[in-house]
């Protein structure tokens, strides 16, 4: 049987054998509430506690600065809405940067419908947030500023302990959307300064359903589930037992991946497969910071195509990728990445992600290489068809015309009906 | 030492508990287990991914979705998958609320309502709305005719299907056509109901209800907020276009697809599960009674849940009665797992009327699919047993501090 290659690990990992073995005895007989007095609800409170050791020890923070959510959005909402209300008098405008993940975004702009003054930082065409036009953004009346450490889409690594210096130094708190950094990069809340930090089990080989909030001690955190003493008062709900028990035991085993290399390994795999294909690929090229970047994600754009026509050819050769981000997949309009980066609609809808994780070898990296060029031609040259100045033109100059977004509509009809289903 | 890990490893006295506290977490159905297991296992992709493996995702999703759906007698683009009864009461009265602004900011919720419930209303109040609370009888029930005096600008009001420490039943039906008559909606908190009565979302009349896996059988961090086609709502998390837009964030799949199938084998053996339980309580009061004469049953005389019973031994403390049936094997609560620490009187006795004296003895006993006659009766003798050592730990207390 044909081997499948998952490389859309940005948008979920697969929970690792140890996770799931750890899970398993809270899935049928520790199904005590932790908020019990009796025995099994003590058990139960010991192994919340015991991963919550885990998560914190994974982002240098104290466990009772870590509150468990039930993802990575929910991580993001409760850090927005949470701790603007406790900034001092006179602070109540929010800085985000505008690559923000949509549970930012969407989160500040229904602030800002209620009446919170919002600010949007441009980023530069690499991703890069540039310190010196967020400094421009801050001033007396910032209370929050929300920057990510590694965006979704491109990877782009921004520089958060600088970021953090101006946002203090401004007076304002800073909040950190981590979710693709932890597990991945070397993540340590103290070096870093921020206040608050995101993250999320299922994008590191722990389960769906189990993400944190860090909330640095004497940070003020209004609740957004409130109603039980759970999260020490911070999030309420009878806590999500299985699944915190397998965010903890993926948190342990991310750690002792990153002290062992095997995250660095994985990046040198995510270097060749960029080199290969912008190599093999003619009129293709990297979105995102060549340098500063979490390079087990590849986003490229292949001038000419439409990236969902590429998703949907390699998925058919068991090659599993993604356009954008698995979050925005429903949505009709281009990557509001790419476009804050620059690039023109036509060209994020010809972008493609391809993001690497465990499981991923170096043959799989060969296959990659070997079946991507092919479906690009392809498609090309099917949009040729109607324009052939446009096909495999290698100078992308005329990516913007009309006709060679031929091959593209038969796809657009089923983002229309996507869009219909889930809207 | 060597005792003591021997107790710590083996746990002589686990394999002997006998679990009566079903309402606050009841062990998960093998089938939901089993259905969790696999999608750890092999539904890795992001449901919301384009990819076929994402679509597979979806499917199992969009099953669960329908068997929730059954369960609750509503249609499947009415569930929201959420990650629990908290977080669905918030996301349903608040969701209400900040949808229905512009027509008041008046809030009503039953005084016998979840924590959860409560905290949503705080927080409502924190935002500048007014709650008011509906007061209940001695019987534990809202009376219909006290939502005639709620103010016009009341736009929602929550009151549950089944209380959680006393079982008791409200009439959900006739509370939402009276609210309905005065442009009220109803947010319905079904959590202690769903799966040991039979609900009819359509039947009820209401336009948000919530439900939680764990209390069914379904595992903890997920459960489902049924929201009514065209029913005012804003979203408590935003994000991208999950959940219709209703909910973001990445879905819980093991744990939905865990809740689909608790949900379909609840519905399934309601019919046999249900007077089952409901004999089972009949002892258990029988068998009470018999030992202790003097105890009393909370909300007795209103229809109640068939699982739940609880009671008061005059004179056994709360806390030294639950440590007492700890110490014979028996874990009970004592009112809401959720108030465990606090020594007050439950909020919900008290508004039952119920004196100060008599609700700090209270006692809640809930079974489960898993109970048995046997249990019932040992849970008598403990219980006999052990109010003893309770009323004498109360008359010195000075011995246990």
């Amino acid at each position: 049987m044909r081997r499948e290659i998952y490389a859309d690990h940005a948008a979920t990992t697969a929970p690792a054998p140890e996770v799931v073995e750890a899970m398993l005895p809270y899935l049928g007989e520790g199904f005590g509430n932790a908020s019990s007095v009796h025995r099994r609800g003590e058990a139960a409170r010991e192994a919340v506690e015991a991963a919550r050791a885990g998560v914190a020890a994974l982002v240098g923070a104290s466990p009772e600065e870590i509150v468990f959510t039930a993802s990575g959005s929910e991580s993001n909402n409760l850090a927005l809405k949470g701790a603007l209300p406790g900034a001092p008098e006179g602070r109540r405008r929010l800085v985000v940067s505008a690559i923000e993940h949509p549970s930012v975004l969407e989160t500040a702009r229904h602030l800002e419908d209620r009446g919170v003054p919002v600010t949007i930082v441009p980023v530069e065409r690499s991703g890069v947030v540039d310190p010196e036009r967020l400094k421009g953004a801050l001033g007396p009346d910032v209370a929050l500023v929300s920057v990510m450490w590694v965006n979704n889409e491109v990877g782009t690594i921004q520089s958060i302990a600088e970021i953090a210096e101006l946002a203090h130094a401004a007076g304002a708190r800073l909040h950190c959307d981590a979710v693709q950094a932890v597990g991945k990069l070397p993540v340590d809340v103290g070096e870093a300064g921020v206040d608050l930090l995101s993250l999320a089990g299922h994008k590191f080989q722990g389960p769906p359903g189990a993400g944190a909030l860090y909330v640095r001690r004497r940070v003020r955190l209004v609740p957004l589930v409130h109603g039980g003493h759970q999260e020490r008062s911070r999030r309420a709900g009878t806590e999500n037992l299985a699944a915190i028990v397998g965010l903890g035991a993926a948190a342990e085993r991310a750690r002792a991946r990153l002290a062992s290399g095997a995250t660095e390994a994985l990046a040198a795999l995510g270097e060749r497969l960029r080199a290969g294909l912008t190599r093999r690929i003619p009129a293709s090229r990297l979105n995102g910071d060549p340098e500063r970047r979490l390079r087990t994600i590849v986003n490229l754009c292949f001038t000419g195509v439409d990236g969902e026509a590429v998703l949907h050819e390699l998925d058919l050769q068991g090659i599993t990728v993604s356009t954008g981000s698995a979050c925005s997949a429903a949505s009709p309009g281009p990557s509001h990445v790419l476009i804050a980066m620059g690039l023109r609609p036509e060209e994020a809808h010809a972008s493609v992600r391809f993001s690497l994780g465990e499981g991923i070898g170096e043959d799989d990296i060969d296959t990659i290489l070997t079946v991507t060029p092919p479906v690009v031609e392809r498609l090309r040259a099917l949009g040729g068809r109607e324009s052939p100045e446009a096909a495999g033109a290698g100078d992308g100059a005329t990516v913007g015309s009309p006709a060679t977004r031929g091959p593209a509509v038969g796809h657009q009809r089923t983002r229309g009906a996507r869009r219909g289903e889930l809207s | 030492m060597r005792d003591r890990f021997r107790e710590r490893s083996s746990g002589p006295r686990e394999t002997h508990l006998i679990y009566f506290d079903h309402n606050a977490s009841t062990p998960v159905r093998p089938e939901a287990a089993e259905a969790i297991r696999d999608a750890l296992a092999e539904l890795h992709a992001n449901p919301s991914s384009m990819h076929r493996e994402g679509q597979r995702a979806r499917a199992a999703i969009e099953r669960a979705r329908d068997q929730v759906a059954g369960l609750v007698g509503a249609r499947p683009d009415e569930i929201v998958f959420t990650s629990g009864g908290t977080e669905g009461d918030h996301m349903g009265l608040i969701g209400a609320a900040l949808a229905l602004d512009p027509r008041g900011r008046r809030v009503a919720i039953s005084a016998v309502e979840h924590h959860a419930v409560h905290g949503a209303a705080d927080l409502l109040s924190r935002l500048g709305f007014e709650v008011e609370h509906v007061l209940v009888g001695p019987d534990g029930a809202v009376a219909p005719a006290s939502l005639d005096a709620l103010p016009e600008d009341t736009t929602v009001l929550s009151v549950m299907l089944a209380n959680n420490e006393t079982g008791v039943i409200q009439p959900v039906t006739e509370l939402a056509r009276r609210a309905r008559a005065k442009g009220i909606r109803v947010h319905c908190d079904a959590v202690q109901a769903a799966g040991k009565i039979p609900i009819d979302f359509e039947g009820l009349g209401v336009d948000y209800l919530v439900i939680s896996a764990h209390k069914l059988g379904g595992p903890k961090g997920v459960g489902a907020l049924v929201v009514r086609r065209g029913a005012p709502f804003e979203p408590l998390f935003r994000g991208s276009a999950h959940e219709r837009g209703r909910r973001g964030g990445t879905e819980n799949l093991p744990g939905i697809v865990g809740l689909g199938e608790a949900a379909e084998h609840a519905a399934r053996e309601l019919a046999r599960e249900n007077p089952r339980l409901l004999e089972l309580r009949g002892r258990l009061e029988r068998g009470i009674r018999a030992a202790l004469p003097d105890v009393v049953y909370h909300g007795e005389t209103s229809p109640r849940l068939p699982n739940t019973l609880n009671l008061s031994v005059p004179g056994a403390r709360s806390d030294h009665l639950l440590m007492a049936l700890d110490a014979r094997g028996v874990a009970a609560s004592a009112g809401a797992a959720c108030a465990s620490g606090a020594v007050e009187p439950s909020p919900v006795l008290t508004a039952m009327g119920i004196p100060r004296a008599v609700a700090i003895c209270a006692l809640r006993l809930s079974m489960g699919r898993t109970t048995t006659p046997a249990e019932v009766d040992a849970v008598v003798a403990a219980l006999a047993d052990g109010a003893r050592a309770a009323r004498g730990a109360g008359a010195a207390p000075a011995a246990l501090s």
